[in-house]
Parts: structure tokens; C-alpha cells; sequence
């Protein structure tokens, strides 16, 4: 058995044995339910299960959520399943009875309205149909009609399950997508055999996708967690021969929960809200301490990359619903420094709902969260890299979601997606508009339809380029393309971040970071000139772009901001050198093809060309300009036509 | 893996399974001796004794347990370690 699905995001409890013992008397609910929060395999699971039927035969009192009983339909072995289902349950408040069909006679019980399926009067169906029950009567023999014959028979047996259980029961159904079990015939090639049973596993969670949007049945994607997890933590082929389970036990934990986030969705008790702390789980450090410069985040390391991908992960969130907080033990003129001036910061401040960065404890904090918003605290989800704080808020506040977060950031924006709190089972327009930065792929789909020409393609793009002088939050990232750009890259240069600080401080020179922003989003910093005033003439000491930018006017309005930033130090002539280097031949005739006049040849194919500032007139292009402290953000632009 | 860190293990396997601290694990313990060990309890010790060992038991080694013992010799030969 490969290691089995692991609940990674709910904390270990080392006294677990102790406290289940203790349940048997205690018949506690809130200690039921606090264990069901713990980390547990499929034995403990089993276990806590056990215990709590013995203390409650019926719902507690106190209940606030309304009783489930779901019908867990099948064509094997389920009963393994019931527990882990329960506990998932239990997990969210949640009471949960099951029926499960006898073996093999879903069909039957479906037609029959004395059946004891019926007499359960389920609030919920679960099909659970296992890959070698669907693909049964298949075999690679069979010719490419015969084949597509089966899967439309097969596909029929299902809606006519969905649609016997919706009339009957008039409630939530859930369909289970196929695990892919069945052995390849062919190999990489399999969808070539129509008669391949494993090819007709993969049709069939297609077809399935299509068929429950139009029935309005969920789906629980037991194909794509299998990926996450490996098949072989999902399914072991010797217990399917041994008992008939096409769900290995020990995944058990994790099929009950990812049903229990279905049925927790479809009572509207799903997460609404992440609360993030700051310092070490969005950025790296501490700002109070570390300062804007200091804080890691951003391209030039991979952990500042990582942070990026913590914040751009929440903002995916935000932009399909999920209400973004903030809790932070700082000042808050410190807290609130990066999003509105850090370049690299995803998150802006419109993105926050609600922002708390005080000294108060996070329990505190998090409950006037919740009263900003008026929504219950068993709405929240805390993220914090802090285990005292997230113990704390544990214990002070049961209600509130803290999942464990790992050291790693860049492990983040999958262990939140792997603990499900924001399951949902619907995008309503609501939730897109809740951030007016929605761009849909629709759109951006359509423009590539209808940009027939290049004029119109780059128009459509609506760039921005934003321009800043070389600051110290940009340091990092000027310095690592400053050493890494090796095509375009006009002299090849490499400075030291010393070297850099010198440019900034140098009255007869410049240093400009350009960054480009397009309707599809941030390209980050794409290009970095530096200038040097000698007399009259101003030398282009430095200029390197990312090819990825290339083709897209960037050059032209690039020299439109270098000759501005020249006439500024007073100069009247723009000298461009071009250093040949092994990498750097595309851009041997840049200056050239920007009008420069090429003054000097060199034997080794370098140059020297020069423009007269005087004459220069600024080219037009399709790309807005504008000087930014901040990248996101559309700060007062303007156009550099007058330089 | 000695014989008593191999019965240790058990022992923590068996008392989350049936929920009992005071089973003593012995060789000759078998489904006979304790209430509750049916099938499905066995399937789960075996499952339960693959995670933790971060061994694989084949169909006929599952079929042969007869009692503790037969897995502890199992997992003595998977980890390396010379069976009693």
C-alpha cells in the first residue's frame, strides 16, 4: 500500500487515545466534534466513529445543523466508507445517518417505492460506481460502434439512476467519477482501441462532467483527487479481489471528507472568508523589523517567488468569491507599507475587506473580523505560519478553520486547495463581481479571435509600462536581471547590488526599471536601463529586456522614457554601444533600427551609435506610460510625448 | 526492526482497532480470542500494519495469518530482520 491520503491540513492531537477514551463517559458533542478535527488515519477514524455511536443514538439538542441521511449507492463493497462519511460529518457539526443499497441492487431498490431505500427517505444520494461494474461487457475486441454503443447504454443507466433518485426523493444528488483501475491493452495510445476498458474509464469522467451539468448533480472528482494523491493511495487491486473494495480503507478519511465538503456546500456551510496573517505567510519576514526593502517576496529568489504564488493562490480565491481578511500583530502604518508600495505585492489593499493589524491577540482580532463582516466565525479560515497562533486560536476559537501550514510556501496554495474549506458547487455571476480586476478567459479568448492584425492585436492588449527609478525594494530584482539577461542585452554589464546603490545615488546618471502590465496581467519587471552623463552626451550604459516581451513595441517606448530621462541630466546627444557577446547578436542593430546613427564600427562587430536628442520625437505606440511607486496600480499616467 | 519494536507497533494497532488498551499480544493471538475480529477488523489490521511498517503484504501472505505471530513474521522479513 503507497501512503495513503493524508488529512495534512488538521492538526495531530498527541493526547487523541487519551481524549477518545474519555468520549465513551463523557458523551460530550463538542469534544466529539473537536476530535473529528484531528488528524486521523482510517483506524482512528473507525474508532472515534464507534465511540460516538455509542454515545448518541439520536442528534444532540443542540444541533444547528439539520440532520443528513444519505444514500450511499453502489455496485461493491461501501460499508468500509461509513465511518470515515460520519466522521466527515461529525468534522462540520454535522449528523449523518446512511443507507447503503444490498449488494448490487441500486437499480432494483430505484424502481421499487416499497424498497427499503425508500423508506429511508434520504436527503441525499451518493452513486458510487465502481470502474469495473461501468465498464462491464466491454473488451478489446470490440469495434469502434460497438464500443461507443456501450459507453451511450452506460451512460443512460446512470441518468436513469439520477433521474429515479430526483423523483423520488426531490434532493441533492452526487455522482462519483470513475477511479482509473482498469490496466492499459495498448499504452500511451490507448484512446486507439475503442474496446480498451481503461479508455472507456476516461470517456466516461468526461461524458459524466457534460451529462451532471445538465442534470444538475454534483460530482465528487474521486479521478482528480487520485491524481493529487497517486492511484495507489486510492486503490490497491489485491483487497479489490479480497472484499470487493474499489476504495482502499486506509483512503477512506479523505473520501469522507471530500463528500463532507459536498454536503456541507450544499447547505450553504462552506468557508466564506481567509484571514492571513503577514509577516512569514504572505511575505517573507517581518516588515516592522525587516522594512519595505527587507521583506523577501517577488522574482529573485525562489521563497519570494513562493510568497507570490501564497498571494496570487488567495487572490484566485478572491476573484472567485472567497472574502479576503487581514490579522497581523503590527503597527498598521507598517502592515498597510507593502500593499501600497511594494512592486512585487499581489495583494492591494482593495483586495482586503477588512484589515486588522494591532497588537490585540488574534482571538480578538478574528472575532472583530467576523463582526466587521457580520458573517459567523464558523465562516473563517486562518492562515497563519505561527503554530502559537494558531493554537491559540484554536483554543479560543473552535469555530474558526485553522489548517496546519507548511514551512514551505510554496506548499501552501496546495495544502489550502487539498483542505477544501471553500468548497463550492456553483459560480454565481455574485461571486465574479465581487473584485472588479475579473477578467474572464471568455474575453480574452474573444480578442485573440478578433485581433485579424497586429495593430489591433496590441492595442487590444491595453499595456502599461510602467516606469520607477531604481529604489531599494526593486534592488533584488534589478541586480538578479542585471546578472542573468544574456540576449538582450546590449553591453552585458554585471553589477554588484553595491554598484546599483551607486547608480541610484549618482547625480549624472539614471537607472530605470520597467515594468509591463497587460489586460492578462503583470509581466513584472521586463527591462532595466541605465544612463551616464559624460559632457553634453549621455551614454546608455546599460540596457537588457526579457525576450518575453519582445514584438510589442517595448523597445521604442522604452526610448522614449531614456531619451525624457537624458534631457532631464541635460544632455543633447544619446550614445548607444553595442558589446558583442556570444548570446547577444539579436541585438546588434537595436540602436540602428531605433534611428540612432551608427558613429563607430568595432572589428570584434561592436558599435557605437548616437541620436540627437534635439530632433528625437518620441514614437507612438499602442503602450500607455506611467510612473509608478507602486506596479499595480494605474498612478497618475501620463504621456511622455513632451519628454 | 527488533521483535519488540515490531510488537509495539502492533500492539498500538490493535489497541486503536478495537479500541482496547488491555489486549497483551502474543504470538498465539488470533481472531478466536478477541471480540470483534471479523474480516473487516482483519483487513484493517493488515492495512493499518502496511501504513505503519511502510511495507506491502500480497494476497497469499494475507490469506496464510493465522495469528499474530504470522504477522509479526511478516513484517520481520519485509523490514529486514531476521524472524525468531
Amino acid at each position: 500500500m503507497s501512503e495513503a491520503p493524508q488529512l495534512h491540513w488538521l492538526p495531530e492531537l498527541p493526547d487523541f487515545r487519551v481524549r477518545l477514551r474519555a468520549l465513551r463517559d463523557s458523551k460530550s458533542w463538542d469534544e466529539a466534534v473537536a476530535l473529528a478535527g484531528a488528524r486521523l488515519d482510517f483506524v482512528r477514524t473507525n474508532g472515534l466513529d464507534e465511540i460516538v455511536r455509542q454515545a448518541f443514538d439520536r442528534p444532540p439538542e443542540s444541533l444547528a445543523t439539520k440532520p443528513i441521511r444519505l444514500a450511499l449507492l453502489g455496485s461493491s463493497t461501501l460499508a468500509h466508507l461509513h465511518a470515515a462519511l460520519r466522521v466527515a460529518a461529525l468534522r462540520r457539526g454535522m449528523w449523518l445517518t446512511i443507507y447503503e443499497n444490498d449488494y448490487g441492487q441500486y437499480l432494483q431498490e430505484l424502481h421499487d417505492p416499497g424498497s427499503a431505500l425508500y423508506r429511508f427517505e434520504p436527503t441525499a444520494v451518493l452513486f458510487a460506481f465502481d470502474a469495473h461494474h461501468l465498464t462491464a461487457g466491454l473488451h478489446a475486441g470490440m469495434d469502434a460502434g460497438e464500443a461507443e454503443a456501450a459507453l451511450d447504454e452506460t451512460l443512460s443507466r446512470i441518468a436513469l439512476c439520477w433521474r429515479l433518485a430526483r423523483e423520488a426523493f426531490r434532493c441533492p444528488i452526487v455522482q462519483q467519477t470513475v477511479l482509473d483501475v482498469l490496466p492499459g491493452l495498448m499504452g500511451s495510445n490507448e484512446h486507439r482501441l475503442p474496446g480498451s476498458r481503461r479508455r472507456m474509464v476516461a470517456r466516461l469522467n468526461e461524458a459524466l462532467r457534460e451529462k451532471a451539468e445538465e442534470a444538475g448533480v454534483d460530482l465528487l472528482a474521486l479521478d482528480d483527487r487520485a491524481v493529487q494523491d497517486g492511484l495507489r493511495a486510492w486503490h490497491d487491486a489485491g483487497l479489490w479481489h479480497h472484499a470487493k473494495q474499489e476504495v482502499a480503507p486506509p483512503a477512506a478519511p479523505m473520501y469522507g471528507e471530500l463528500v463532507g465538503r459536498l454536503l456541507a456546500a450544499r447547505q450553504g456551510r462552506s468557508s466564506k472568508c481567509l484571514v492571513l496573517d503577514l509577516d512569514n505567510t504572505i511575505w517573507g519576514g517581518v516588515i516592522g523589523d525587516d522594512g519595505l526593502d527587507g521583506i523577501v517576496l517577488g522574482q529573485g529568489s525562489a521563497l519570494g517567488e513562493g510568497f507570490v504564488a501564497v498571494q496570487e493562490y488567495a487572490r484566485d480565491l478572491s476573484r472567485r468569491g472567497v472574502i479576503l481578511a487581514v490579522s497581523s500583530k503590527n503597527d498598521e502604518a507598517n502592515a498597510l507599507e507593502p500593499f501600497d508600495k511594494h512592486p512585487e505585492m499581489v495583494l492591494r489593499r482593495q483586495d482586503i475587506a477588512t484589515f486588522r493589524a494591532d497588537w490585540n491577540d488574534k482571538a480578538a482580532n478574528i472575532r472583530a473580523i467576523a463582526a466587521d463582516l457580520n458573517i459567523g466565525l464558523d465562516s473563517l479560515v486562518f492562515l497563519d505560519d505561527n503554530p502559537f497562533e494558531r493554537a491559540l486560536v484554536r483554543q479560543e476559537l473552535p469555530g474558526v478553520a485553522v489548517p496546519e501550514v507548511p514551512d514551505d510556501p510554496a506548499l501552501v496554495p496546495q495544502a489550502l486547495a487539498d483542505a477544501g474549506y471553500f468548497e463550492a458547487v456553483a459560480v454565481t455571476d455574485d461571486d465574479r463581481v465581487r473584485t472588479s480586476q475579473y477578467q474572464s478567459n471568455k474575453a480574452r479568448e474573444s480578442l485573440k479571435a478578433s485581433a485579424t492584425d497586429l495593430d489591433g492585436y496590441l492595442r487590444g492588449l491595453d499595456m502599461r509600462l510602467v516606469w520607477r527609478r531604481f529604489d531599494r525594494p526593486g534592488l533584488q530584482r534589478t541586480v538578479q536581471l542585471i546578472n542573468k539577461t544574456n540576449q538582450f542585452n546590449l553591453t552585458t554589464r554585471r553589477y554588484t547590488e553595491d554598484e546599483v546603490l551607486a547608480v541610484m545615488e549618482d547625480r549624472n546618471a539614471f537607472g530605470l526599471q520597467l515594468r509591463l502590465i497587460d489586460r492578462f496581467g503583470d509581466n513584472g519587471v521586463i527591462a532595466i536601463v541605465i544612463g551616464r552623463k559624460n559632457g553634453t552626451d549621455v551614454l546608455i550604459d546599460t540596457w537588457l529586456m526579457s525576450c518575453r516581451v519582445l514584438g510589442r513595441q517595448v523597445e521604442a517606448t522604452t526610448l522614449n522614457l531614456v531619451a525624457a530621462a537624458a534631457r532631464r541630466l541635460g544632455g543633447k546627444r544619446l550614445l548607444g554601444e553595442y558589446l558583442p557577446t556570444r548570446k547577444n547578436a539579436m541585438v546588434r542593430d537595436h540602436y540602428a533600427k531605433l534611428g540612432f546613427e551608427v558613429i563607430e564600427a568595432r572589428q570584434d562587430g561592436g558599435s557605437m551609435a548616437a541620436l540627437d536628442l534635439d530632433d528625437f520625437a518620441p514614437a507612438r505606440s499602442f503602450i500607455e506610460v506611467a510612473e509608478g511607486s507602486e506596479g499595480l496600480e494605474p498612478a497618475g499616467s501620463m504621456a511622455m510625448a513632451e519628454g | 526492526m527488533t521483535d519488540r519494536e515490531i510488537y509495539q507497533g502492533l500492539g498500538e494497532i490493535f489497541a486503536d482497532v478495537f479500541l482496547r488498551d488491555d489486549l497483551v499480544l502474543t504470538p498465539e493471538l488470533s481472531a478466536k480470542d478477541v471480540k470483534g475480529w471479523d474480516s473487516f477488523k482483519q483487513i484493517e489490521i493488515v492495512m493499518a500494519t502496511e501504513q505503519r511498517f511502510g511495507i506491502k503484504l500480497r494476497t497469499r501472505e494475507i490469506d496464510a495469518l493465522q495469528n499474530v505471530g504470522d504477522l509479526a513474521q511478516v513484517i520481520a522479513k519485509k523490514t529486514g530482520n531476521q524472524a525468531p
